[in-house]
């Protein structure tokens, strides 16, 4: 039993990890359809915003606290500038943005390459996240519960804002019907380039909670950033429930599949699964009904 | 006019075989002659990449779908072949088990699907076969359900990353990171003679000329002209009555058997095949080299994955960083801004200079 649980929550939290860097992808290719391959390297970007930070505030829970917001502006501004520089001449050939920001992924690695140099650097956790808490013979690692935590607090945040904020109702709008929402005075270009800040901002919030759990180097963004688009598929498209749901039954099915096998054959098989369950759902788990062919 | 015109048409009929025999004379007679054995070798790495970028031509450029996870044939074609190559080796040295088993393996017994590839022709129709096979089994899958577009293209280098990742957790039979390296023959042939390796390079040189005359065929056939139709609008070509599932399947298939069949070749050519060489990075940078060269022509996809191939074996020596940041340039630059590649430069200046008014949508 205690084994039970101790996997299970191994699964939760990977599913944590799972949805936080996945979410702003939800935005950036869920509702506007860009494959952005630079979203591993604002990750790493605020990753590395976390690092700096530590270099000069030596509080580390105070740090990690200023770093969250700070993170979030750094990787949205560098969103913003991808987004203005080279996306938005791309909305018509969305497979042509995945090349391009792949383009864009591989500077950024090399400018975090030569300002910090290509070996992976440390930061220290606060000393509140370093334990973990046992309950009834489970274990908590203390940072795992709080990435946990931020995962959901980011989900309500964005849910939050996509309800019931003015900008939220302009995002909807656009990703529903461009033209309509064009007609009806929306500034959908100044839409697309908010959607996409926000969108990589998460993923510089997400790479904060990285430096608790990861190593931090220029290359750390490519080893999320195909796990966090099945998530996205598999979830299905311009649906925050479905990536959600889909995070932490694939983080789950995950810990339960290391646990009885290998990580190598579990990453395997997750793969198989994603394939079978796309047979049963094609478009993923939840999406927009659309009357569009395309 | 009309004479001027007749014979341009009679002169492009010619175009496509003399840029054969042009491009045969120059692989097979010029380069041999000219280039030292170590350039010819690099050459011979080159054009391993061109086999790959020829299919990638034909499934991304002709059909449209972004095959992300190319690496995994050429992975597939690669270990079927050097996991032969070892056995050959081992026998040669009167050993029963490769080497590197020696050093990792837990038990002596050879795993039973090492067993099969003993034999040099199942191991030679497996390089080809088994990257067909598993393509046309995910492809099959995949476009049944109509899954397309950047569902396709996550779900193939998805598959990419698969490979990689359970090739380094099998130490044991695979050889793990490091992969299968340090071979020494090839059929029989000692390939640390420069003889032999000049040899090698005339079978691979051979090979691409073969795959860019099936390629061409294809381009030019029934199946070409249908495979361009599914790409630009899947829909009509569903109303008016084919299934552009099988159209886009065969067109997968073809493409995973040539990666395949250049993975083969990579290896007696270099010595070596790793997880290194086929996961998410190389696998998208098979497709770079198509992009660059211009993914719908055939000739601008060779081109450009030879040339991109060169760039980044002499240039990242010399310069590592300045080569990244070019490298990411020169994909932006070119997927972004010149979507037919370097290939439709020519197509853009000739017509703006006919035409001033039509801007030559090559793509």
């Amino acid at each position: 039993m205690t084994v039970i649980l101790n996997q299970s929550f191994t699964g939760i939290s990977i599913g944590a990890v799972l949805l936080l860097i996945a979410l702003g992808l939800t935005l950036t290719f869920g509702q506007m359809g860009v494959i952005n391959m630079a979203h591993g390297e604002f990750i790493m970007a605020g990753a590395y915003t976390t690092y700096v930070l530590q270099q000069s505030i030596s509080a580390a829970g105070l740090s990690l606290l200023v770093a969250l917001p700070l993170a979030f502006l750094v990787a949205g501004t560098l969103g913003a500038l991808l987004e203005w520089l080279l996306i938005r001449r791309l909305y018509t050939r969305p497979l042509d943005t995945l090349l391009v920001t792949w383009g864009f992924s591989l500077m950024l690695q090399q400018l975090a390459r030569d300002i910090f140099g290509a070996p992976n650097v440390q930061t220290r956790a606060p000393d509140l996240l370093t334990g973990h808490i046992s309950v009834g013979g489970v274990t908590f690692a203390n940072s795992r519960l709080f990435i946990l935590g931020l995962a959901l607090l980011c989900v309500l945040g964005l849910t939050l804002v996509l309800r019931l904020t003015p900008l939220g109702r302009r995002i909807r709008a656009v990703v529903q019907n461009r033209d309509l929402a064009e007609v009806s005075g929306i500034a959908s270009e100044r839409v697309d380039r908010t959607t996409f800040f926000i969108g990589s901002g998460l993923a510089g919030v997400a790479g904060v909670a990285l430096t608790l759990v990861g190593p931090i180097g220029p290359t750390m963004g490519t080893n999320y950033i195909v796990d966090a688009f099945l998530v996205v598929v598999v979830g299905g498209i311009g649906q925050l429930k479905g990536s959600v749901i889909t995070a932490f039954v694939l983080g789950v099915l995950q810990a339960v599949l290391e646990y009885s096998t290998t990580i190598s054959v579990a990453k395997v098989a997750v793969l198989v699964a994603i394939v079978a369950f796309l047979q049963w759902r094609p478009q993923g788990l939840y999406t927009l009904r659309t009357r569009s062919l395309a | 006019m009309t004479t001027t015109v007749t014979s341009r048409a009679r002169l492009a009929r010619f175009r496509a075989p003399g840029g054969f025999l042009l491009g045969a004379v120059l692989l097979l007679g010029v380069a041999p002659l000219v280039l030292p054995d170590f350039r010819l070798s690099l050459l011979a790495k080159y054009l391993c990449y061109a086999i790959v970028a020829v299919g990638v031509s034909l499934a991304w450029g002709r059909g449209g779908l972004l095959v992300l996870g190319q690496g995994v044939f050429f992975g597939l074609g690669g270990y079927a072949m050097a996991m032969h190559l070892k056995l050959a080796d081992a026998t040669a040295a009167g050993e029963t088990l490769p080497d590197f088993m020696q050093l990792y393996g837990t038990s002596d017994a050879l795993p039973w699907w090492w067993e099969p590839f003993r034999s040099p022709l199942f191991a030679l129709v497996m390089t080809v076969v088994l990257p067909m096979a598993v393509a046309a089994a995910l492809g099959f899958f995949v476009f049944r359900r109509r899954v397309k577009g950047a569902y396709f293209a996550i779900l193939s280098q998805a598959l990419a990353a698969a490979l990689a990742i359970w090739l380094v957790g099998q130490q044991a039979t695979t050889g793990g990171t490091n992969g299968l390296t340090d071979i020494q023959g090839f059929f029989g042939y000692d390939l640390n003679d420069p003889v032999n390796q000049r040899m090698v390079y005339l079978v691979i040189a051979a090979a691409l000329l073969l795959v860019m005359v099936l390629a061409r065929q294809l381009f030019v056939s029934r199946f070409g002209e249908l495979l361009v139709a599914v790409r630009d609008s899947e829909e009509r070509v569903r109303f008016l009555g084919y299934n552009p599932a099988n159209v886009k399947l065969v067109a997968y298939v073809v493409a995973a058997g040539m990666a395949g069949l250049a993975g083969a070749l990579f290896v007696p050519a270099v010595g070596i095949i790793s997880p290194a060489l086929i996961g998410i990075v190389p696998s998208i940078g098979f497709v770079i080299g198509a992009a660059v060269g211009g993914r719908a022509s055939l000739v601008g996809a060779v081109l450009g994955a030879v040339a991109v191939a060169w760039a980044q074996s002499t240039l990242s020596d010399a310069f590592p960083a300045a080569w990244t940041y070019l490298q990411g340039l020169l994909f932006v630059v070119a997927v972004g801004f010149l979507p037919g590649g370097l290939a439709s430069l020519a197509t853009l200046l000739r017509n703006r200079r006919t035409r001033p008014d039509s801007s030559g949508g090559a793509v």
